[in-house]
């Protein structure tokens, strides 16, 4: 068997898989964004209370590893009559825990935007609300996205684990192959191209392109 | 594209063979030529000031000397030998990095940022090189340190890290530490420069004990002319990548005849 | 479901030296990481060009694509062509090699944080390029690196998990193993989470002082 004809037999299991590794892609990145935004204002806030909160939140989803995370909620939920769809449950544990890792980076950006800043917007007399939306967030945008740009490479490449829960993504398909045909170097191999591909000639490019416009638009305004 | 240099020789001769010697040397960083056709002898013993405009390729000359920069054209010979290239079969060719380092072992340097290292006291500093390159035990190599560092007044500091030590202590030394090394000739890249005006005293001091009592080669990029004026057997004003005069300090600084020459000091005196 | 304390206390000795193993995984993982990491970044230092094209090549590679994947690829792959590794052997080579990958990229940081002037006083005593690395450049790369070396020591520890989808006895395969037998998956799960999160909040606190500690002796601040 040469790979051509194993790829002309298999190759749409690959293709299948990959399909369903960007959808887990797409929804655990939205909802790391959404994750990573919410708890890095919070871990800003001048609430104890709220602050705490988040901190908590962020040390928890770090401190405790994301396989033990997925698990968790796959075995363990359903023991407490709350039981989601292998699918759900997937994108739901990456993005939970990618995104602790985001606050981070939305804390940090917007705790290195320059003091003076601050005090420029609110001599103006901009509302807190407006000081943040309009001069602080855009400037923190474009100071973190280099290290998302990373951070997203580690999403995609965390999304391989949903295949232990049986989603049926690159990952999952790579290893059903690999215990059929046996052909390990071929499967293994080509999943692990697949997954390069996507990291280094989709998903760098895309943030580089973005970080450009950003900057330039942030030169512009 | 590849020099002719077999009109170079393969060694200085003869009765009074300078220490130093820059023979038609010339450096450019792509279309910007740092310095053309520079000819310059320094005699044994001698102390050789270059004062000039930033940006006329001062220290580029010490830094040649050094080995930090190749050139891209003409040699560079010391004590008769030469040092950016090495004879192979009769003829001259660029010196290859084993050579280098033999070439170069009998120059030292001392630099406008001090570059000691931070993670060494500073005697560990002046005995790092003698230990590793020298071959000295350690405990030569700390009798040698330690002579050397109360020559600069820094003993009761030895033990200290640099970060601990005031600019002009660091820069102390940082001549110790090249001392050490036993050079031939010794090169000061604007010593002074970044230095509190309180604290440049303790290190010219240093370097005129040096000059004084020691009569070692050498060569110093300075900003101070009084300094310069002092203790030089001959200052070389340099404008625009050439050597635009040379002469002994009284006649330079008193009775420059380059109009070039003129403005600069005017400008100099004008700003102090 | 009711938290079973007796049922905890009788798996907690077997979880325990499952910990052990844990730790051992981390340990000779990092182990390995640290020093082919030093090669793949001093591989990129070399004036030799197809090197430094080469390693820089292989590291993009390995930080691109899941460590999942890789323990996979690194088991299955080399029975084909007869050579037979045990899940701890061929673990090791994984995580250690994929940690390699980015320990590399902390310590090129740290030696181009290492300023210029400190190679050219190297120059003026004459070592050669060995004796700067190894007395001068190395020692000062080493603080402004324990950070990010710190950081993915906890890491490691973190991805240990995956090292059970080639039965690995690790932490995680004793949980699943003890939640196989007794169809009870909320202690050992959460056993898991709780040792994790101890662990790598102490480990943290540990190389904050570490770092500290490692500057004030180099005399460092």
């Amino acid at each position: 068997m040469t790979y051509t004809s194993f790829l002309a037999d298999y190759g749409s299991r690959f293709v299948d898989g990959a399909l369903v590794t960007a959808i887990q892609f797409l929804c655990s990145l939205g909802l790391a964004v959404l994750v990573a935004n919410l708890f890095g204002l919070m871990m800003l806030s001048s609430n104890p209370v709220v602050r705490r909160a988040a901190v908590g939140y962020v040390e928890f989803f770090r401190g405790t590893s994301l396989l033990v995370q997925l698990f968790w909620l796959f075995y363990v939920l359903p023991l407490f009559g709350i039981t989601l769809d292998n699918f759900l449950t997937g994108f739901l544990a990456v993005g939970l825990n990618l995104g602790a890792y985001g606050a981070e980076l939305v804390r940090g950006a917007i705790q290195s935007v320059p003091r003076g800043q601050w005090e420029a917007s609110y001599a103006l007399s901009m509302s807190p609300a407006q000081q943040m939306r309009k001069i602080i967030i855009p400037q923190a945008f474009v100071i973190m996205l280099p290290a998302w740009g990373n951070l997203v490479v580690e999403l995609l490449k965390s999304t391989a684990l949903v295949a232990l829960i049986a989603v049926p993504d690159l990952m999952f398909e790579a290893r059903q192959l690999n215990s059929s045909t046996y052909l390990s170097t071929w499967t293994f191999g080509t999943a692990l191209i697949i997954y390069y591909v996507f990291s280094r000639f989709l998903i760098t490019p895309c943030m580089r392109w973005t970080e450009r416009i950003m900057a330039r638009r942030i030169g512009r305004a | 594209m590849m020099e002719d240099l077999s009109s170079y020789p393969l060694e200085l001769v003869g009765p009074d063979i300078p220490m130093v010697r820059f023979m038609k040397v010339r450096k450019s960083y792509g279309d910007l030529i740092v310095l053309d056709n520079l000819n310059l002898d320094v005699a044994p013993s001698e102390m050789v000031s270059i004062i000039g405009p930033s940006g006329s390729g001062k220290t580029t000359v010490l830094r040649m000397l050094m080995t930090l920069e190749t050139i891209n054209g003409g040699v560079i010979y010391v004590d008769g030998k030469p040092l950016t290239h090495m004879p192979k079969n009769g003829v001259l060719v660029r010196a290859d990095a084993k050579y280098l380092r033999k070439a170069r072992s009998s120059i030292g340097m001392c630099f406008q940022h001090f570059n000691l290292f931070p993670h060494m006291t500073a005697l560990q500093n002046c005995m790092e090189g003698p230990v590793l390159v020298l071959g000295l035990s350690r405990r030569e190599a700390r009798e040698r340190a330690e002579e050397l560092l109360l020559m600069v007044g820094m003993i009761d500091k030895k033990d200290q890290h640099p970060s601990r030590l005031s600019g002009g202590q660091q820069q102390r030394v940082a001549i110790a530490r090249a001392l050490a090394m036993r050079p031939k000739v010794m090169l000061f890249d604007e010593v002074t420069s970044a230095l509190d005006p309180e604290v440049i005293g303790e290190v010219t001091n240093v370097i005129k004990d040096l000059v004084f009592k020691h009569r070692l080669t050498m060569l110093m990029v300075t900003h101070q002319m009084g300094f310069a004026r002092d203790i030089s057997d001959r200052v070389c004003f340099f404008y625009g990548g050439k050597i635009e005069e040379q002469d002994s300090p009284a006649e330079l600084f008193s009775n420059p005849k380059s109009k070039r020459t003129q403005q600069f000091l005017s400008a100099v005196k004008a700003a102090d | 479901m009711q938290w079973d304390f007796a049922f905890t206390a009788e798996i907690l000795p077997k979880m325990l030296w499952a910990t052990g193993n844990t730790l051992l995984a981390a340990g000779m993982g990092y182990a390995i990481a640290v020093v082919i990491g030093l090669l793949f970044a001093l591989a990129q230092r070399t004036p030799l060009r197809i090197l430094t094209y080469i390693t820089r090549e292989i590291v993009e590679f390995i930080r691109s694509t899941p460590l999942v994947l890789q323990i996979f690829f690194v088991y299955y792959v080399g029975p084909e062509y007869g050579i037979f590794l045990s899940p701890w052997v061929a673990g090791m080579i994984a995580i250690g090699l994929h940690y390699a990958a980015y320990l590399s990229e902390v310590y090129r940081g740290g030696i181009e944080s290492v300023p210029k002037g400190q190679w050219e006083a190297c120059t003026a005593i004459n070592l050669t390029t060995m004796q700067t690395y190894r007395r001068i450049v190395l020692p000062q790369a080493l603080p402004p690196s324990i950070a990010g070396m710190g950081n993915y020591l906890v890491s490691i520890f973190k991805d240990t998990p995956m090292l059970s989808v080639i039965g690995v006895a690790e932490l995680m395969q004793a949980a699943n193993a003890v939640g196989g037998q007794n169809y009870r998956y909320l202690e050992p799960y959460t056993m898991v989470g709780v040792i994790f999160l101890v662990i790598s909040l102490t480990a943290a606190r540990a190389i904050r002082w570490f770092e500290a500690t490692v500057r004030r002796k180099l005399g460092m601040q």
